[in-house]
């Protein structure tokens, strides 16, 4: 299992270069002059050379990608022009924010996705199946910036049983004495119930709208491959020998299902990610997709160039997990490894 | 094929014929034939859209500002009081452009890359696959803000960022037909028969490909609009007060919470049918050209 862990890490460092190197031609690709953008527009001839000398924007290319790299190492991302804070700690700061609407979005679909698809590759043909149907072709056409703003409509406007789309927390309440930087964690941890509560209900809206966003894959997936798993020799064994079909179906097809679905929830989070950055434009949400976007109106190029380079380190690790996962879960992997 | 069978005296070749075919691959799923009359009104839409759209879609009329649907404005107007449905109408045209031109330049940069990959093998394989695990190492649409970021906020430059995340895809499809094909009988009879390389890989592979290729040309024209709209309407791209979908839902989002509805309604409900008509569509030309792929 170690040998495995440490060949897949092997296989993660390519990409991490990959992802380095894109990230830094980016930022050379910037039309006009870094300098006498970085510089500002009321900046004199003079100023404007010293900072093309302090960013090193005079030495050849090679000799500034290893100051980049040297920088990075130092967890140094530049600072932001418009607020003048360092890009590393404005986002590490607004990380938790963005992890926690992701990781629940997730966890809603694929409590909804996988017994939907299981139950629909159980009884094809059948109104659940159909349901399994036209949740997939219609969760992949939604534009996730219009299901969060309906969401709003209706919950929010018409029924009012949601709080306003305005961040994590209402203005009454105030955060939770951070540890993880989850809401929902910590004010479980300082035994705060009303601050949960509200934390969650804020959480909620952004949540579904990025759970409906994923469904589609997922359900669609579980349901394919448990189609195939349930034709399979050993399932039809496992029943001819006269086990249940709640035991044929949890214990023996369940866990072979799930390897394909395994595999997509990499596709699942490129998506995912990437849906994050409307949905917290959507919602308010004071995570670094919003962080971005603001950057990104801003013509504020060093946030950017930090939210891709974060969101790329993310999406390698988050791959890496899901390839352990799949070791977990099938032994094939660990021996062939 | 009851119906071919039915109607032994059907031209074989011709217009008449490919019209009979046609009808014959609509009729066979209705899904697909719902979806190829989306196809067309959208097209028409585009074509002649702006000509036909009762207002001006960049006229605004204070007087007349943030109106519900009525009958004098179907889809209401908006905080300008401009006309949403003549804008909705109007903005199909870029929208669809977008989603195209990426389309076609992600097919002539990845497509080619991976038919060449395919084909040659060696280093044109070890490039074009390793280009392609780079781009495949972010997320699609967070890469995609920052090339527009970088390259700079135009309409051009989002059709490259479209293209360009859309390219490991092309590639390795791409790639994956070629390889098969590399030493098929025809193409050994081509290079037989005195053929260069390059034209075999154009003359012979490439047509052969090519159903595979336009399948997921039409499966991936969903994304790129889903994908130009995101851009537009977290601000990059499109400015106002062009109509176009993604930036309309952006202007409405703000009345949302106010009960004004329908500024964001109807350009979403738009971009939704739209992607939604070019999945069908991707889904039953692929049920034709390869049916053992259907799920």
């Amino acid at each position: 299992m170690l040998g495995m862990v440490l060949k897949r890490l092997m296989l993660a460092i390519p990409s991490l270069i990959g992802v380095v190197i894109v990230t830094f031609l980016l930022t050379r690709a910037l039309p006009g002059d870094p300098a006498a953008y970085f510089a500002g527009p009321a900046a004199t001839e003079e100023a404007v050379a010293q900072i093309r000398k302090q960013l090193g924007l005079d030495q050849p290319l090679p000799q500034q990608f290893v100051r980049y790299v040297g920088d990075l190492a130092r967890g140094d991302m530049g600072v932001a022009l418009t607020t003048g804070q360092p890009v590393t700690t404005e986002i590490m700061s607004r990380l938790p924010a963005s992890a926690e609407l992701t990781l629940l979005g997730l966890l809603v679909s694929v409590l909804v996705a996988v017994p939907l698809g299981i139950l629909a590759a159980t009884s094809p043909g059948s109104m659940i199946d159909h349901v399994c149907r036209i949740v997939t072709t219609a969760g992949v056409s939604l534009p996730v910036f219009f299901t969060g703003l309906v969401l709003v409509y209706v919950f929010y406007y018409q029924l009012g049983v949601a709080p306003a789309p305005l961040g994590r927390l209402d203005v009454f309440f105030s955060a939770p004495p951070q540890v993880t930087g989850f809401y929902l964690i910590d004010s479980l941890i300082a035994r705060d119930g009303e601050v949960f509560v509200a934390s969650l209900k804020q959480l909620l809206l952004p949540a579904l709208t990025l759970a409906i966003f994923s469904l589609a894959p997922i359900a669609r997936m579980t349901r394919a491959s448990m189609l195939a798993v349930l034709g399979s020799e050993f399932v039809r064994t496992a029943r001819a020998s006269g086990l249940s079909p709640g035991t044929v179906i949890v214990t023996y097809a369940f866990r072979n299902a799930m390897l394909p679905v395994v595999t997509t929830l990499g596709m699942v989070f490129s998506f995912l990610l990437g849906a994050n950055v409307l949905v917290e434009k959507v919602f308010a949400w004071p995570g670094i997709g919003s962080y971005a976007v603001e950057a990104l109106i801003a013509s504020d190029f060093a946030p950017v160039q930090g939210f891709v380079l974060t969101m790329a380190v993310m999406y390698v690790i988050l791959n890496l997990l899901i390839d352990i996962l799949y070791g977990l879960i099938d032994p094939r992997v660990r021996i062939e490894a | 094929m009851s119906d071919m069978a039915a109607t032994p005296s059907a031209p074989t070749h011709g217009i008449g014929a490919v019209l009979r075919h046609a009808q014959y691959v609509i009729g066979e799923n209705k899904v697909t034939g719902f979806a190829f009359g989306l196809f067309m009104l959208i097209l028409l839409a585009a074509l002649i859209g702006p000509y036909i759209v009762p207002y001006d879609p960049l006229a605004s009329n204070t007087t007349a500002a943030l109106q519900g649907p009525s009958a004098a404005h179907w889809f209401g107007t908006d905080q300008l009081g401009r006309d949403v449905f003549s804008r909705v109408i109007a903005a199909t045209r870029l929208d669809f452009v977008i989603a195209v031109a990426s389309v076609v330049l992600v097919f002539l940069m990845g497509g080619l890359a991976g038919v060449a990959a395919g084909f040659f093998g060696g280093w044109t394989d070890r490039i074009v696959s390793r280009i392609a695990d780079t781009i495949m190492a972010f997320p699609l649409f967070v890469l995609a803000m920052g090339i527009v970021a970088a390259l700079g906020n135009t309409v051009e430059n989002i059709v490259l960022a479209t293209a360009i995340v859309n390219f490991p895809l092309y590639a390795r499809i791409a790639r994956a037909e070629a390889n098969v094909r590399r030493e098929a009988g025809f193409v050994q009879a081509a290079r037989l028969s005195g053929n260069g390389e390059f034209r075999i890989l154009l003359g012979h592979i490439l047509p052969n490909i090519m159903p595979i290729m336009v399948v997921q040309m039409s499966l991936t024209m969903g994304y790129a609009i889903l994908n130009a709209a995101g851009l537009s309407f977290i601000g990059l791209g499109v400015r106002p007060p062009t109509p176009e979908w993604g930036i309309m839902v952006a202007e409405g989002a703000a009345f949302m919470v106010s009960g004004e509805w329908w500024i964001a309604f109807f350009p979403g409900l738009a971009l939704m049918l739209a992607v939604f008509c070019f999945n069908l569509l991707g889904d039953g030309l692929r049920d034709i050209i390869d049916p053992q792929r259907r799920t």
